[in-house]
């Protein structure tokens, strides 16, 4: 392993320490579950081991899996479509920040990452609300807008694509900026200026040298902003309207609506499908240019 | 016109006078070195000629063009860092290409040029690796290959030997001194080892908190010191501080401590009563257990400390003053701890500092 490999462990090993003991033993819990049928018995769920004639007899089945794929496959694009939408606006505004930051004079470099973690001190459920506040017809920034004289009529800011979106990245830029500025503050300065001093204006010292080092973070960043963001439940519910259908939307209907646990752990093992393939492309293009 | 002109240039770190009202210039094909403590500003200058710094006042030229505004990426000066400061996601060619690409130069020139400064570092068999596989050594040369692929007019070298150890220093010291006759390009180096100063060097500006303490060829620094600064710093040195007073047929020195004034070459010309410092190099001093003809001090033999070759005789004069002599180690064998023995020297040997 090269040394650019152990610098992004230390950047994503801790989170990853945390997932295999808190997701992937739960994960294997899930993984049964989805493989049985729903009951009216508690847990809802037959077992997927029974004392038949014959000993020991299996009722796992794929069943779950199969009403699934010849359903409706809307949510899981939907899911996906935000969740990369939001990963790259959460980039392109995350980047810039916590490249400021990493540059800024010493003493300010911990208020203004204290400023970035701030929000963390209100609950999510809250400051989606708050959101809902500004953006509804009659909300502040409707109001603010034609009080400005600069609309006739309400804007269409919430229950919509634009609404979730938004909350998303709203949500989980911090979770960019953090290890982004991680990587962009190891960043050695002699090199910035090792690359000015062989004859690189500003933009290709960035494109050359800033960029390709920082990629760890990018991949980190990208990572901790896209995983959360597909399974997202609280934000599409709240400023989403009716069209908006995500994987997070469809599983709470199983699981509390229809009380179909067997039903709701398949379409979380389907997300988790979903998002191994991002992960290992994500894994594959930093190890590729480290 | 000197390759490298600087005018009077001062840089301040908020209150901190970092380079102050420096004034130098350096020819084509020299070996400059700027030779100081840390703190007195030598770096700093560095990166004003780099660019990196801009500086409060006074101006820098390079080949008769004014570069005080200009940023570092149109200089035409590269600089080898004291950290080497390699790409770390660049192999050795790709480093060394960096700044042959940044000026969009043709492929295949730009791979022979690699190439060529490949083999002059010594490093062709190591294209392929990643900086964090070189050695210290190794790192040292690929960074200095890469600051001279653009082929520099100048060649800008911030302490290039300090992150050796000690043999492969002398064996780098020798290989630079080579390539930059080879290429002609010349180089300004910083050092705080005046024995780097003085064994690379063709001409050193020694700096004293901020300023230029004094300019001029190895030999003229290390024998006709102006200050005592510069004679403490560069070399060791045995220092007289004492009052003119008119001698036989030339000045004298009077020290305090010290019985006969000490005799001084017939050039020097100061009016009698000015306070002076006579600086004398240990290797100046001669030594003889029996009184030679003329002026000598009587002193005591303290300590021998033997260095191979040479050895330092350590004596202590009876004002006190502990005096360093240093001789071939053959002829120490003839004196012994608490032997008394004469010190004397060759006047013309001898510098006088009036600072």
């Amino acid at each position: 392993m090269n040394l650019w490999g152990w610098r992004r462990w230390l950047l994503i090993g801790p989170p990853f320490l945390w997932l295999l003991v808190f997701f992937l033993l739960p994960l294997g819990v899930v993984a049964a579950i989805s493989l049985s049928q729903s009951a009216d018995t508690i847990p809802p769920y037959t077992p997927l081991l029974i004392h038949g004639p014959n000993g020991l007899e299996s009722q796992a089945s794929l069943d779950n899996y199969r009403l699934i794929a010849q359903g409706d496959l809307r949510a899981y694009a939907n899911s996906l479509g935000f969740a990369a939408l939001a990963t790259v606006l959460c980039l392109l505004i995350g980047y810039p920040i916590a490249f400021a930051i990493a540059r800024a004079p010493k003493a300010w470099r911990n208020p203004l990452l204290f400023l970035v973690i701030l929000p963390f001190w209100t609950s999510l459920l809250i400051r989606v609300y708050a959101w809902i506040a500004i953006l509804q017809p009659t909300g502040l920034l409707n109001r603010a807008l034609a009080g400005l004289g600069l609309i006739d009529a309400p804007l269409l800011l919430i229950y919509n694509n634009f609404s979730v979106v938004l909350g998303l990245v709203y949500a989980y830029l911090p979770f960019m900026i953090l290890p982004l500025y991680g990587s962009l503050s190891q960043l050695d300065e002699s090199l910035v200026e090792a690359a000015a001093d062989l004859g690189a204006r500003p933009a290709r010292v960035f494109r050359d040298v800033v960029l390709p080092l920082s990629l760890p973070g990018v991949a980190a960043g990208a990572l901790l902003v896209f995983i959360p963001a597909i399974g997202e439940f609280v934000i599409p519910d709240l400023l989403g309207g009716p069209g908006t259908l995500m994987v997070g939307k469809v599983l709470w209907q199983e699981f509390f609506d229809n009380v179909d646990w067997p039903a709701a752990a398949a379409v979380a093992m389907m997300l988790v499908a979903l998002l191994t393939a991002p992960l290992l492309l994500a894994q594959r293009l930093v190890e590729r240019k480290a | 016109m000197p390759l490298l002109e600087i005018s009077e240039i001062s840089k301040n770190f908020g209150a901190v006078v970092a380079v102050d009202r420096v004034s130098l210039a350096v020819e084509h094909g020299e070996l400059f070195a700027l030779l100081g403590p840390s703190g007195c500003g030598k770096t700093t200058l560095l990166r004003l000629i780099a660019g990196f710094e801009l500086p409060d006042h006074g101006h820098i030229a390079i080949d008769g063009v004014d570069m005080t505004e200009v940023p570092p990426y149109r200089r035409p000066v590269n600089m080898m860092f004291q950290s080497y400061a390699l790409f770390p996601h660049l192999d050795v060619a790709g480093n060394i290409a960096f700044g042959l690409r940044q000026e969009r130069m043709e492929r295949r020139r730009r791979d022979a040029r690699v190439a060529d400064m490949l083999a002059l570092v010594q490093m062709s068999d190591y294209a392929r690796r990643r900086p964090h596989e070189l050695s210290g050594g190794q790192k040292q040369r690929v960074a200095l290959a890469r600051a001279l692929a653009k082929m520099p007019k100048l060649l800008l070298l911030d302490e290039p030997l300090a992150a050796l150890d000690r043999k492969l220093r002398e064996e780098t010291r020798l290989e630079l001194i080579g390539i930059q006759e080879r290429i002609g390009t010349s180089f300004v180096f910083v050092t705080h080892d005046q024995e780097e100063a003085l064994g690379m060097a063709s001409r050193i500006a020694v700096m004293e908190r901020g300023r230029v303490a004094q300019i001029g060829g190895v030999a003229e620094i290390y024998e006709r010191p102006h200050s005592r600064f510069v004679a403490g710093f560069v070399g060791a040195v045995n220092l007289f501080d004492g009052v003119l007073v008119a001698g036989f047929n030339a000045l004298a020195l009077s020290v305090a401590g010290v019985e006969a004034p000490i005799p001084l070459a017939a050039t020097v010309d100061l009016p009698e009563g000015t306070a002076v410092a006579l600086a004398v190099r240990p290797e100046k001093l001669r030594l003889s257990p029996a009184r030679p003809d003329g002026f000598a001090i009587a002193a005591t033999v303290a300590s021998i400390n033997y260095q191979g070759g040479v050895s330092i005789v350590h004596l202590t004069i009876t004002s006190g003053h502990a005096l360093k002599a240093q001789v071939a180690s053959a002829a120490a064998a003839a004196f012994d701890r608490g032997m008394s023995v004469w010190a004397s020297w060759d006047p013309a040997d001898a510098a006088v500092l009036t600072r």
